[in-house]
C-alpha cells in the first residue's frame, strides 16, 4: 500500500507579478523517486522550494504526511535539500559538514562519529574526514552534500539539479549511484532537471512541467510512449509531430495518406497531433514506401545516422543504422504501433518539424538556458 | 619615459614620506635642537614615559579605541545584517547612503554638530559637564560606523545565498545560522573593519577635540597642547611611537583581508575522467 508523504494543492506563486506556478496540484508517495522535469523557467525548481519550506505559496496547501505545512519553517521540516551550487560551509572541513545537521540536532558524539562514517562509505569518500571542502573536486564536494542531508535521515530528500555542474561521463556515474542510494536509504527522492535522458533513466515517476503547468505525470515509459501534447512528445525525445485528421478509430490521415493506428475514442474527422518518434520510422524502397521524400541530410551519430528528410514540404527526422545518401529519393513505412495520436493544444503547431534543425542551434539553446539559471 | 614614471612616484613618495622620517629621525636626536643631529639617544622616549600625563593620555586613547571600535563593530555587524538581508532594493541603496554621507562629512562639521548635540542635551536635564570619556565613546563609535559597515556588507554580499539556506534545512534556526555560519563567513570584514576603527579612534583628534573635556585627555589633544607654544623633543618621540603602532594595525588589516580573499575563491576543479571511480 502506497501512502502519500507529500501533496501540493493547487499552487500558485509568482514574484513580481509574473506567474510561475499556477494551480499546480500534484502527490509524491513515501519511497518513490519522482522528478520534476522542464526547461528553465517552468517552475520546477520553484515547486520544490515551496516542499523545502524556501518560498510560500499565494494560493494552495502543501501537506506533509497529511499535515498542512505552509507556515513550517524550514528548519522545522523533516526534509533535506541537495543544492544546486552544494552549498557546502566553506569553514568547516569534510567530516564537519556532514556532521552539521547532528550537532544542530545535539546528537552525542559517539554516535555521530558512527554515522558520519557510514555516510563516508555510504558516497564512497572514506578517509575524506579532514580535507578541506573547497579543495574537492565537484563529484565529490556533490557527494559531500548528498551525504550532509542524508545522515538526518529525512522522509523525503529533494534534490535541485545535482548533477548540472559536472561532466557528461561524472553525471552519467553518479546517476547510477544516486539511484543506489535512494534504493538502499528508501528515502522518497525528488529530483529536479532539465535533462529528459537524466530524468527517464532514474526515476519511478516523472513531471513534465513547462509555463508553471504539469503538463503530465507518468512513469518514464508513460511519458515516452503515451505524450499528452506535443510539448512532452517534443521535450521528451526527438519527435516528428504531424497535423493529421482521425477518420475513424484505428484509422488516422496525415501527410496525405491513411494510416492504421492503435488509437481510438476520437471523434470522427478530428483534428489531432500525429507523433512519430524517428526510430520507429523505416527506411525502404521507393515504390515500397507508404509516404516517399527526399533526403536533405545526414548525420553520423555514432550508433545511428540521423537522416532528415523532406516529405510534402515537412521534414522529418529518422534515425535508422543504414546509411542514405543525401540528395536520395527514399521510401518511409509506419508501423501501426508506431503511430501516437494526441489531442489538440496549445503546444501545437509550436514543435516537431526539423526544418531548422541543427546541432549547433541545440547546444546554442543548451547553454542559454544554463546561464539563465 | 619610464625615467619619467619612476622619478614621479619617487617624488610622490618623498613628498609622502620625508615628514614621518624627519619626525622619526629627530626624536633619536641627543641634540635637542633641529639645527643638527648629534648623536643617537633614547633619552626622548624615556622623558616621555617619565611624563604621567603622557601615560594617562595613552591610556584613555587605548580605552577609548578599544571600546568605540568594538561597540562600533557589534552595531556595524547588525546593521550590515539588516541591510544585507532586506528583500526592499530601495530600503538598501538608501541605507548604503545614509551609512556614506557621514565619511564625506568634514570632520570639523561633525565635531561641531557633536559638541551642540551634547551640550544640548547637557542643558535639557541640567547637566554639568556632560562632556568627557561617555561623549567621546559616543562620538568615536559614530564616526568608526559606517567604516565598519563599509567592510562587512561586501562581505554578507560575497557569500553564497545557499549556505542560509542550506543551514535551515539541516535545522537551524534563523539565529543559529547568523552565528555558526554568517559569521564565520563575514569574519575577515569584521576584522578589517574592526581594525580600522581602532585605528581611525586612535588618531582623531578633530572631532575628539570639541567633544572632549579636560578631565579625559587622548593622545593626539595631549600632542597638540603639549606642541601648541614650543614643541618638546619627547612628542617626536611620541609620533614615532604612534606611526609605528598604526603601521603595524594596518599591515595586519591588509593580511587580514588578502588571506580572506585568498581561500573561498577557489573553483572547486573539474575532474579528470576515471577519477571518479577510485
Amino acid at each position: 500500500m502506497k501512502t502519500k508523504l507529500v501533496e501540493l494543492k493547487n499552487i500558485s506563486k509568482s514574484f513580481d507579478g509574473e506567474t510561475v506556478l499556477s494551480d499546480v496540484s500534484l502527490y509524491i508517495n513515501d519511497k518513490e523517486f519522482i522528478t520534476l522535469l522542464g526547461p528553465s523557467g517552468c517552475g520546477k525548481t520553484t515547486t520544490l522550494r515551496i516542499i523545502g519550506g524556501f518560498e510560500t505559496p499565494d494560493q494552495g496547501d502543501v501537506y506533509f504526511d497529511g499535515a498542512r505545512i505552509n507556515d513550517v519553517p524550514p528548519h522545522k521540516r523533516h526534509v533535506n535539500t541537495v543544492f544546486q551550487k552544494y552549498a557546502l560551509f566553506p569553514h568547516l572541513n569534510v567530516y564537519d559538514n556532514i556532521a552539521f545537521g547532528l550537532r544542530i540536532a545535539k546528537v552525542k558524539e559517539d554516535e555521530i562519529r558512527e554515522r558520519v562514517s557510514e555516510m563516508l562509505a555510504l558516497v564512497n569518500l572514506r578517509g575524506f574526514e579532514k580535507r578541506n571542502v573547497s579543495l574537492l573536486s565537484g563529484g565529490q564536494q556533490q557527494r559531500v552534500a548528498i551525504a550532509r542531508a542524508l545522515i538526518n535521515k529525512p522522509k523525503v530528500l529533494l534534490l535541485d539539479e545535482p548533477l548540472g555542474a559536472l561532466d557528461l561521463k561524472l553525471r552519467k556515474d553518479m546517476q547510477v549511484e544516486l539511484k543506489n542510494i535512494q534504493a538502499k536509504t528508501g528515502i522518497t527522492f525528488i529530483y529536479v532537471t532539465h535533462d529528459q535522458e537524466e530524468a527517464l533513466s532514474m526515476s519511478d515517476v516523472v513531471v513534465v512541467m513547462a509555463d508553471g503547468k504539469i503538463q503530465q505525470i507518468g512513469t518514464p515509459t508513460d511519458i515516452y510512449n503515451e505524450p499528452v501534447n506535443a510539448f512532452v512528445a517534443d521535450f521528451i525525445g526527438e519527435s516528428n509531430i504531424l497535423d493529421g485528421v482521425m477518420l475513424k478509430d484505428y484509422s488516422v490521415k496525415f501527410a496525405g495518406h491513411t494510416f492504421e493506428c492503435l488509437d481510438s475514442g476520437f471523434e470522427t474527422n478530428e483534428q489531432v497531433d500525429v507523433v512519430v518518434r524517428p526510430e520507429d520510422v523505416d527506411v525502404v524502397p521507393v515504390e515500397q514506401g507508404m509516404l516517399t521524400g527526399k533526403v536533405t541530410s545526414v548525420t553520423f551519430k555514432g550508433v545511428h545516422y540521423e537522416i532528415i528528410v523532406d516529405i510534402k514540404g515537412f521534414k522529418w527526422m529518422i534515425q535508422s543504422t543504414d546509411y542514405v545518401a543525401p540528395e536520395a529519393v527514399i521510401g518511409v513505412y509506419i508501423e501501426p504501433d508506431a503511430i501516437h495520436i494526441m489531442k489538440k493544444s496549445e503546444y501545437s503547431d509550436m514543435f516537431g518539424d526539423y526544418s531548422t534543425f541543427s546541432d549547433e542551434m541545440d547546444h546554442l539553446s543548451d547553454i542559454i538556458s544554463e546561464e539563465e539559471e | 619615459m619610464k625615467f619619467l614614471s619612476k622619478a614621479y612616484i619617487f617624488i610622490i613618495f618623498a613628498l609622502l614620506y620625508a615628514p614621518i622620517l624627519v619626525v622619526i629621525l629627530f626624536s633619536f636626536n641627543a641634540s635637542g635642537n633641529l639645527s643638527n643631529f648629534s648623536g643617537f639617544t633614547l633619552y626622548w622616549y624615556k622623558d616621555l614615559f617619565r611624563s604621567g600625563e603622557a601615560i594617562e593620555a595613552l591610556k584613555n586613547s587605548l580605552i577609548l579605541a578599544v571600546c568605540s571600535s568594538a561597540l562600533a563593530t557589534v552595531i556595524g555587524t547588525l546593521a550590515s545584517f539588516s541591510i544585507a538581508h532586506s528583500k526592499n532594493k530601495y530600503y538598501q541603496s538608501i541605507m548604503k547612503s545614509v551609512t556614506n554621507i557621514p565619511m564625506m562629512n568634514p570632520d570639523i562639521v561633525t565635531g561641531v554638530s557633536m559638541m551642540l548635540l551634547f551640550v544640548g542635551v547637557g542643558l535639557m536635564f541640567k547637566l554639568d559637564n556632560v562632556l568627557g570619556f561617555w561623549t567621546m565613546l559616543i562620538a568615536h563609535t559614530t564616526f568608526n560606523l559606517p567604516y565598519v559597515i563599509l567592510s562587512i556588507l561586501p562581505k554578507f554580499k560575497q557569500m553564497d545565498k545557499h549556505l542560509i539556506e542550506a543551514a535551515l534545512d539541516l535545522g537551524c534556526t534563523p539565529t543559529q545560522t547568523f552565528f555558526k555560519i554568517e559569521v564565520p563567513a563575514i569574519m575577515p570584514g569584521i576584522i578589517s573593519g574592526l581594525m580600522m576603527s581602532f585605528t581611525l579612534s586612535l588618531d582623531d583628534f578633530v572631532i575628539s577635540h570639541f567633544v572632549s573635556s579636560p578631565d579625559f585627555k587622548t593622545l593626539p589633544l595631549y600632542i597638540y597642547n603639549q606642541t601648541a607654544h614650543e614643541v618638546k623633543f619627547s612628542m617626536y618621540a611620541l609620533c614615532t611611537l604612534i606611526i609605528i603602532t598604526i603601521l603595524v594595525l594596518l599591515i595586519a588589516v591588509n593580511l587580514a583581508g588578502a588571506k580572506k580573499d585568498k581561500a573561498p575563491r577557489r573553483k572547486p576543479r573539474r575532474i579528470a575522467k576515471g577519477e571518479l571511480a577510485k
